[in-house]
């Protein structure tokens, strides 16, 4: 199991299908733009921004290179601290360790804090099939889950959804499920904050066991960090008698003053805030305050595929910021669904393929190349990592493990265009035939075949009918 | 056997250890160069402080030391149920006093005072340790009205300082405004499920 | 400066020659005697960013053979000069030919995106052009972000005679070309484009200038289909006229 939705198509179908929704396209540029504009406002404002990225991607790259180091002082320091720590290398054995646990208190019902690695391994689908569920408490993930729907950001997961849609959702299905949406329920977004608020409330105090991920994990004192706005996750993290965390094994931080690092930067870049309304941190069971029985699931899940990979290894620096997602002119136009991912966007084009490796599907293998490569993901990502290079990278790699069979008509272009390339002479002797096309006139036409893609809505550039390097020939560059 | 080595009882641990070293052989492992920015050591405005905390729609209310029963009586003014930590150092007329209430008796109490750990200005956050006066978790979260009692001299220039200040502690709580939510549409919402409001009382010694 | 040479780009060469014989005039007007390796074919880039490495091998080995032995290699593309610069190296690294990226790690560094040329080796802002016209510059991706070009090409522009600079909104946001994305993910590359397009017709320029021609060619084919009369042209071909006519 991954992170990958099942059945997607690849990206430029199910992206083409994304475009034709006018309401998705205005609601996603309308919700990026205005994130921008808060995120650049709040990263001007600090005074040695590129310094504090400096050292937010130096301290992930400590931890990479000795993640075996900082993983067994992350235990020894939990279980110092009375949590029980698990270990488990697919999403299939991290559902098992926290089904068992949930079941070993006999509940029925589990409450959820927003977090992308659970998404990842598909715990509510794999808990729903032990006969538990498993309520999101997240205003957004909530919105997901009661209509039945797919998360299309990492901050937002219902960005694409306006407010009258959750309206309909709340009314419909609340009542299904807990206490109903109020019958006077309006779209004001207030008014709908509210009725999550009512609706949510009960389950919170009756809740048993919660599961959440964690923003860090610091290796040096066993302290989880989870970082949110609407007190959903502190309820989760203090009300219930149990509480699972799932860490994805890069989540370690090795000290606690790293942390001053990344409280920085992860705000600004993810919501635009110079503070996150609440961060909490706690370390494995604190005596009479919140669960008294604490267990953590440290997760690999391709991670470790990641981790050999030498380029693309600094994409396990990534704080789940979204920053990417929101200056991506991509991302912008298709939304989160046509990437077929929980992570979707820049940083989901090369995370997917690296946990899953290249050449594992259709869908991830059409990932990296879901980009221009326009940089604008690299400029803001709070932990530098060069998104467009390991894009670059990944594409060498789907092409290598094509390679030795049937080569397509891509692969075919290519190989000509390669030995073309090789050498001025056949370059010139190319260009004498295009010459000719060049008497034909191409404006308006649309042509079938290769060639159908670029000519539906743009013109076809004349090929020149004296190219450069004949009239330099022929002049000495002096005509 | 040396930490980190197979403890021969959880093969996944071992399978997942053996699988980062597999990752990293060949790399060079050297450790990084210095990686922390200098501490800032920048003196803390208290002002800002203010100004950054009614940024998020929060309210402050500025005080002498004489004055901070009278000021958090009146940010309770009509606030029906009010519960204090052991340890607040002042009396709130007709609170009670937490001594591990249930998390739905909390849920009918409308309103709590608590003392902070430290501040920090550049952010308008105020940092809880949980520590007496500023009692467990669950009891600045689940009433509706949170009034959070700072010294001006608990106010530290910025992240790094206060990351410093609670270092060691085992559990903090990082306020930043009241609970909010952007969820609909990125229009903000004060108010999901941690406290509506937020009312620092902020304790400035007399000048 | 003994030894210049010009890379003109495959897409210069085969599609807008003008663009070239322009860089060619606007050099030898600021006294370059600029010359033109005839063994040169393409940087390489369309294979590289497609993922074809090995493909890239003997194009990059062209390259390099080709601009053996000058001073400076001058191209009218952030995105060709962004790809020597950055990404030769990495098919150099893929030959497994030791030679070939010692010569890569050589030449690249002397390789320079035209308003970089003529702003920090020429040290010139005012080349003594003369275009009477509104203009919208559309910094391209791989200049901006890959090379860092800055300001240097509104500089060059600032400094032309008659010429009206007007603000493009959302100027720093990609055009959508892309390179194979252009074709691999058509319908996106269009959307983006028709943004760009719509945001250049509303500063009501008359030109739309940009230093790649690659990106031209896609948002001038928009523009052409749309038939709005704007005309897409590159940097060089507004800094070679003059008041005389070139």
């Amino acid at each position: 199991m991954s992170g990958t939705f099942v059945g997607m198509p690849a990206f430029p179908e199910a992206a083409a299908e994304a475009l034709r929704n006018a309401q998705l396209r205005t609601n996603l540029a309308h919700a990026t733009g205005t994130i921008r504009a808060k995120r650049l406002a709040v990263v001007g404002e600090v005074e040695g921004w590129e310094d504090l990225r400096r050292a937010g991607a130096a301290i992930k790259d400590e931890v990479l290179l000795h993640l075996d180091e900082h993983l067994v002082e992350l235990e020894r320091n939990l279980q110092a601290a009375g949590a029980t720590v698990h270990w488990a290398r697919d999403a299939a054995e991290a559902c098992r360790i926290v089904s068992g646990i949930a079941r070993s208190h006999r509940v029925e019902e589990v409450l959820k804090i927003k977090s992308m690695v659970t998404q990842e391994i598909g715990l509510n689908e794999a808990l729903a099939a032990d006969g538990i569920a498993a309520w999101e408490t997240d205003l957004a993930e909530l919105i997901v889950q009661l209509g039945d729907d797919l998360p299309s950001h990492i901050l937002v997961p219902a960005i694409h959804r306006n407010r009258a849609e959750i309206r309909e959702i709340f009314l419909r299905e609340m009542g299904g499920v807990g206490r109903p949406a109020p019958a006077d329920l309006t779209d004001d977004p207030a008014r709908l904050a509210e009725a999550a608020r009512l609706h949510l409330r009960e389950k919170f105090l009756r809740a048993k066991v919660a599961v959440s991920g964690a923003n860090f994990a610091v290796a040096d004192s066993g302290a989880l960090v989870v970082v949110e706005s609407e007190g959903n996750g502190r309820m989760c993290l203090t009300l219930p008698e149990v509480l699972i965390s799932v860490v994805g094994i890069e989540k370690v931080v090795p000290t606690w003053s790293d942390l001053e690092v990344f409280l920085q930067l992860l705000p600004r870049s993810s919501t635009g805030e110079r503070m996150n309304p609440y961060t909490s941190t706690w370390t494995g069971v604190v005596p009479g305050d919140g669960p008294q029985e604490v267990h953590v699931v440290l997760l690999d899940n391709g991670r470790t595929r990641a981790l050999a990979d030498e380029v693309g290894r600094q994409a396990l620096r990534c704080i789940r910021c979204s920053a990417c997602l929101n200056v991506c002119p991509v991302y912008e136009r298709t939304g989160g669904h046509a990437y077929g991912s929980v992570y979707p966007g820049p940083i989901g084009a090369i995370l997917n393929p690296l946990l899953q490796g290249p050449g594992h599907d259709e869908q991830t293998d059409s990932l990296p190349y879901a980009s221009t490569l326009c940089g604008a993901c690299f400029e803001a990502c709070p932990v530098l990592i060069d998104i467009p290079s390991i894009l670059v990278d990944l594409r060498a790699q789907v092409v290598d493990a094509r390679r030795g069979g049937v080569p397509g008509g891509e692969a075919l272009a290519m190989k000509a265009a390669a030995r073309t390339l090789g050498s001025a002479r056949k370059v010139r002797r190319a260009e004498r035939i295009a010459g000719l096309v060049g008497r034909l006139d191409l404006r308006g036409r649309r042509l079938p075949g290769p060639g159908k893609g670029w000519t539906r809505e743009r013109d076809l550039p004349q090929p020149a009918r004296e190219p450069f390097r004949a009239w330099w020939k022929r002049t000495g560059g002096r005509g | 056997m040396s930490p980190g080595e197979s403890s021969g009882t959880n093969p996944a641990r071992d399978a997942v250890l053996a699988a980062v070293r597999r990752a990293l052989a060949g790399t060079d492992r050297a450790p990084r160069a210095a990686r922390h920015r200098p501490a800032a050591g920048r003196p803390a405005d208290v002002d800002l402080f203010v100004e950054r905390v009614r940024d998020y729609r929060a309210e402050v209310v500025r005080c002498r030391p004489d004055e901070v029963a009278g000021s958090v009586g009146s940010a309770l003014t009509g606030v029906a149920g009010v519960v204090v930590p052991e340890g607040l150092g002042f009396d709130v007329d007709g609170a009670l006093v937490d001594d591990g209430l249930g998390a739905r008796e909390l849920d009918a109490i409308e309103g709590v005072v608590t003392l902070a750990a430290a501040a920090v200005a550049e952010t308008g956050t105020i940092v809880l340790t949980h520590g007496p006066g500023q009692g467990r978790r669950a009891l600045s979260l689940v009433p509706d009205l949170h009034v959070c009692v700072v010294a001006a001299e608990q106010v530290l220039a910025d992240v790094p300082a206060a990351i410093e200040a609670v270092a060691g502690q085992p559990v903090t709580t990082w306020i930043s405004g009241p609970s909010a939510t952007s969820d609909i549409e990125l229009i903000r919402v004060e108010g999901v499920h941690g406290p509506r409001r937020l009312v620092v009382v902020l304790v400035e010694p007399r000048s | 400066m003994t030894r210049v040479a010009l890379l003109v780009t495959c897409l210069n060469d085969a599609l807008y020659p003008e663009t070239g014989r322009n860089v060619v005039r606007l050099l030898r007007r600021l006294g370059v005697e600029v010359d033109f390796p005839e063994a040169q074919t393409c940087c390489a880039q369309p294979m590289i960013n497609t993922g074809y490495l090995d493909e890239a091998v003997p194009v990059v080995r062209t390259f390099v053979e080709a601009f053996a032995g000058y001073d400076a290699v001058v191209a009218p593309s952030g995105s060709c000069a962004g790809s020597v610069r950055h990404q030769h190296r990495l098919v150099a690294a893929r030959s497994g030919d030791a030679t070939l990226a010692d010569r890569v790690a050589e030449l690249s560094p002397r390789v320079y995106e035209l308003s970089e040329f003529l702003v920090d080796v020429l040290g010139v802002v005012d080349v003594g052009a003369y275009f009477p016209h509104t203009v919208a510059y559309h910094p391209t991706c791989h200049s901006l972000r890959m090379l860092g070009v800055g300001d240097r090409p509104t500089r060059l522009l600032e400094a032309v005679r008659g010429l009206t600079l007007v603000d493009l909104p959302a100027a720093e946001q990609c055009c959508g070309f892309g390179g194979t994305f252009a074709v691999k993910n058509s319908e996106v590359s269009v959307a983006m484009g028709t943004d760009k397009v719509r945001q250049v017709q509303e500063t009501g320029a008359e030109v739309l200038v940009a230093g790649d021609r690659s990106c031209l060619m896609h948002l001038g084919g928009l523009l052409g289909r749309q038939g709005s009369g704007i005309r897409a042209l590159h940097l060089a071909d507004v800094l070679a006229a003059t008041e005389a006519g070139s």
